[in-house]
This record gives structure tokens, sequence and C-alpha cells, in this order.
């Protein structure tokens, strides 16, 4: 379990994460939800130790984080953050052999080698595994840099607005991938997300926030509900079931 | 094209190198050389052919871990006022530690080239446009007043034929004895192959660097470091290679892609070629006299270092 307390980040003053408490449950998907300037990119930046913060504490199992060494987190946590801006000309398979990383220091073996396969694979990469980045579109580069996480293969997935340049398709298909993860092998995966829907249908939990707050949380078909919607987001919602699946509607 | 080949094709060049110059020694010769060829073989032209195999690939190498580390494809020891940062320091071990063991004197110029290096980098973090040709443009700013203080004191101290000999790469003075300082260059090469996956993984960026474990500070500096011994080593044996840190790992990360550890070994094997090739056409253009490798390099790096930039503004990226 991951467990942030009083977590604070302040940029000039103005607080940009206000004392959030809150913890991920072990094995399960959460899902941080929220307007713009919420804070949520920043929680995630800082429960990764990414960033500083300016107050609070974050412990990982039980162990608090500046307790663990980097190597170590990285074996036991993986974090892929929004904008991934990439001046190194890699492959696909270059880039995802790179989440070997932490446990091989660079020095493949072949078992390592079947882990990127796997990796390439699941985000169906396998044609154009010896493409350069620079030469794929938006979201092929954003699959390849989830199959990096994938091949490196932590207990805890931290994913910042994963969908990013995905079309329908994909963005099902790696939620898919995130929720067989979650399922098949206990993966814990922390995610921000900004379609509600994808949210709604996919994630156990959500983490809604606010200002810098926790403006609520809970298991998804909980939190998923009109009034709760228009507080967080200050528009009105119409919250239909489709095949036991809550789905908003907030086009009016 | 296979390493072994690309080997095989500086193999050639590099022998058939050896037989190129003023005094005549040719092919026929070597196995039945006179003794003042034999003194001409081994304490010039061998020395000769290996320095630049040696700058060549070390320049071209620390041209690539700069690359990366900024995650900037246009910044090299050129671009980033390392190499006149090593001239001052030179200058300031010849103005005020005449008397100092050699290894002092190395010394301050590595000090200079490594204080030079950060200060740009300091300075990079600070710039607020991240605009890959802007980045540059400040290192070579930077590198000129570098340059400037440096001609100024030399001109104080009636030094300025010193600095320009250093301004002006140029391998026809290496003799045996003289040049080995560059074989230090070795095993700093050999480490930033040993390091290469760290570079990459920090080249990534810093946060893609940390999720993976590495400590990017850690790695930025030792990759600086590195950077500048090789750079200060050059330049103090050989004098300011420009350019070559440039294109050779830019022309190379083309057709090989950016995992260094990869595309190291092209890096130095093209990057020796380069500077053999320039070497080769700077000795037998004005035959017999020559052209300093500092200045073939800057004629065909600038022509190339342009078509890069200009190459760069039509892709918008």
């Amino acid at each position: 379990m991951i467990f942030a307390e009083t977590l604070v980040k302040k940029y000039g003053g103005t607080a940009v994460v206000d004392n959030v408490t809150a913890s991920i449950a072990q094995g399960k998907m959460t899902t941080f939800i929220g307007p713009n300037g919420a804070g949520k990119s920043t929680l995630l930046s800082m429960v990764s130790r990414l960033l500083s913060r300016d107050g609070g504490s974050v412990s990982i199992d039980g162990t608090p984080m500046e307790h663990v060494e980097d190597k170590e987190l990285a074996k036991r946590l993986s974090i892929l953050k929004q904008s991934n801006e990439m001046s190194v000309r890699l492959s696909v398979r270059d880039l995802v052999s790179f989440g070997r990383f932490p446990y091989t220091r660079g020095r493949l073996t072949d078992e390592d080698e079947q882990i990127i396969d796997d990796a390439v694979a699941y985000v169906e990469l396998q044609e154009i595994e010896n493409k350069f980045l620079d030469e794929l579109s938006g979201g092929q580069r954003q699959r390849a840099f989830i199959a990096m996480i994938l091949a490196q293969d932590t207990d805890y997935i931290l994913l910042d607005e994963p969908l990013n340049n995905l079309d329908m398709r994909h963005s099902v298909q790696i939620m898919k991938v995130l929720r067989s993860l979650v399922d098949d092998l206990g993966k814990t995966v922390v995610l921000v997300i900004h379609d509600i829907n994808f949210a709604s249908c996919y994630s156990d939990y959500i983490v809604a926030m606010k200002y810098g707050k926790v403006e609520m949380e809970g298991r998804t078909w909980d939190v998923i509900h009109p009034e709760h919607l228009k507080k967080i987001y200050d528009m009105d919602f119409q919250v239909q079931e489709v095949n036991n699946q809550k789905i908003c509607v907030y086009f009016s | 094209m296979k390493l072994r080949y690309v080997l095989l094709l500086l193999g050639v060049l590099a022998f058939v190198s050896l037989f190129i110059g003023v005094s005549s020694l040719s092919i026929t010769d070597l196995f039945s050389m006179t003794e003042e060829q034999r003194e001409i073989f081994w304490s010039s032209r061998i020395p000769r052919m290996l320095s630049i195999l040696i700058a060549g690939a070390g320049m071209a190498v620390a041209g690539l871990v700069m690359q990366q580390l900024t995650q900037n494809r246009l910044v090299s020891p050129t671009t980033a006022g390392t190499m006149d940062a090593a001239r001052l320091g030179m200058l300031v071990s010849i103005l005020f530690l005449a008397g100092a063991p050699a290894l002092v004197r190395i010394g301050t110029a590595v000090a200079f080239a490594v204080a030079g290096t950060f200060i740009f980098m300091f300075i990079l973090e600070r710039v607020r446009r991240k605009d890959p040709i802007f980045i540059p443009l400040v290192g070579l700013m930077f590198g000129n007043i570098l340059g400037s203080i440096t001609t100024f004191f030399a001109y104080r101290y009636d030094l300025i034929q010193n600095m320009t000999a250093w301004l002006q790469g140029n391998f026809a003075s290496v003799i045996s004895g003289e040049y080995e300082l560059l074989w230090l260059t070795v095993p700093v090469l050999l480490f930033t192959y040993w390091y290469a996956d760290r570079i990459t993984a920090a080249g990534m960026g810093e946060s893609f660097a940390r999720n993976l474990g590495v400590s990017y500070r850690t790695v930025i500096n030792t990759g600086l470091v590195s950077v500048a011994l090789i750079t200060s080593l050059v330049v103090l044996s050989i004098g300011m290679i420009p350019f070559l840190g440039l294109i050779v790992p830019n022309l190379v990360t083309i057709f090989r892609g950016g995992h260094m550890r990869k595309n190291l070994p092209y890096t130095a094997v093209a990057g020796a070629a380069f500077v053999l090739i320039c070497d080769i056409f700077g000795r037998t253009i004005i035959y017999p006299y020559e052209i300093p490798i500092g200045l073939t390099v800057g004629v065909i790096g600038s022509g190339i270092f342009l078509y890069l930039l200009l190459r760069r503004g039509r892709h918008g990226s």
C-alpha cells in the first residue's frame, strides 16, 4: 500500500497540493480525477519521488519513501509522466528494453528479452519495434512508453494521463491491459485520467481532487454520481447505467 | 554497415596516411627503410596517425555524450564553451604556473574545462527558451566570451602565437615524446562506453531517468567531467578541432539511433575516420605545405553544421 499523509507542494506561496492525505489500495486500480490544476499530477510526482515535497510524508508498504534506495524503488514503483518529449533517438525496442534497466543495469538476459517481447506485444507494436520514436505517431509513441513501464514490471504503476494521444480503440486496449495487470498479476495501478467514463468503467477506486485538496474519494460506483460530479467539476452531469457500468453524459 | 567493415576502412585509411608527407617514404620502402626513414616513421608518422585516431574518436564521443546529457543535438564541446574554457586554462597555466610540473598545468586546463562546462549547464538550466537552436548559440556566445578573455591576456603577455597555435588544431607538430598525454583519453573513452546506458537513460529526461532508478545528477556530472577531460586532453595535445563533436555523432545517430551503447563504437570509429580523411586532405591539397586540421574540419564541419540547422528548421523540430 502507498500511503500519503498531509502532503503539501507550494509554488510561490500558493499550495498546489494542500494537505492531502490519501491511501492507494494494494492490488486495485485507483484513478485520480478532477479539473485542470487540481494538483493530481503534482501529487503523483510527489508520491513517486520525482518531485520534492514541501510537507507531509509518503510510505510504500509501510516503509517511509526516503528510506527506499533509488535502485530498489525502481523495481517496485514506476511512473510515466504526461508529457514525454524525448530527444534521444531510440527505437521502440531500445526504449522498452530500458524498462529492464533497474534489474540488469543494461545487460539483458534471455528472460529480459522475453519480457521486452511481451511488453511490445501487449501494446501491439511488434511490427514497428525497430522504428525510431521520432518516426512514430503520438499514439504509437505513447504506447511505446507504456510498454517500457510494463517491462519495468513493478508492483506499483503510476501513469499520468496514459490515454493522451490515443484513439478510442487503443485507449480501451491500454485500459484492458492495465486491468489485467491488476486482476491477473495483482499489480497496483494508479492513474490520472480526464475522460470520466474511462475512470468510471475501469477503475476500482476514484480520488477526486479540486484546488489541491481531495474533494471526494471512494469506490468508483459511489463517486460517480451527478451530485458529486457537479461539486467536482462545476457542471451538470447525467449518469446512466449501461451494461452495469455508469456512463456520464455531460454534453449540454 | 557492419562495424567490422567500418573498422576495415579506417584501418586502410590509417595505413595510407602513414605514407603521406614531405619526407619521401612510400609503401614500398616499408621493409627496407633507411635509418632516417625509420626515424620519421616511428617518431612522426605513427604518432601522428595514432593521435588523429584518438583525438577524432575522443571528440566525436565527447560530442555524443554532451548531446545526450543536454538533450540537445546541437550541443558539443565547441558549442558549449568547453574548448574555449580549456584554452583559457592553458593560458592561465602558462602565465602563472610556468615552473609547475606538467601534471599541475594539465590539471589546470582540465579544471577550467570542467568549470566552463558546468557554467554552461548552469546557464542552460536557467534559460527559459529550450529552443534547440537557441541553446548552442548561447554556448557559442559563452565560448566567445571566454575566447576573448584568453586573447586579451595573451596579447598583454605576448602569448598570441602560442594561443593561436592551440586555436587551430594541428597534427603536424605531433612527435613521439610530446603527444603521449593524449593516450589518457583512451581510458576515459572506455569509461563512457561502460557508462553508456546510464548516459542514455539521463538523456531520456530527468523523470524517465529517475523512474529507472538512475541518479540523474550523478550521471550528468560524471558525464560532463568525462567530456571536459577528453576535450581538454585533445586541446592540450592537438589544439581545438571545432564541430567534430557536433557532426559525427549527429550523422551516426541518424543511421544508428541514439542508444549510446550501440552507437558509441560507430561514433568513435566515424570520428577517427573523419579526422583522418580531413588530415589526408589537408596534407595533400597544397603539398608540400599543409593546412591545419582545425581549418579543414572547421570548413567541412561548418558546412555540415549549417545543413543540419537548416534541415532542422525546415522540419520545425
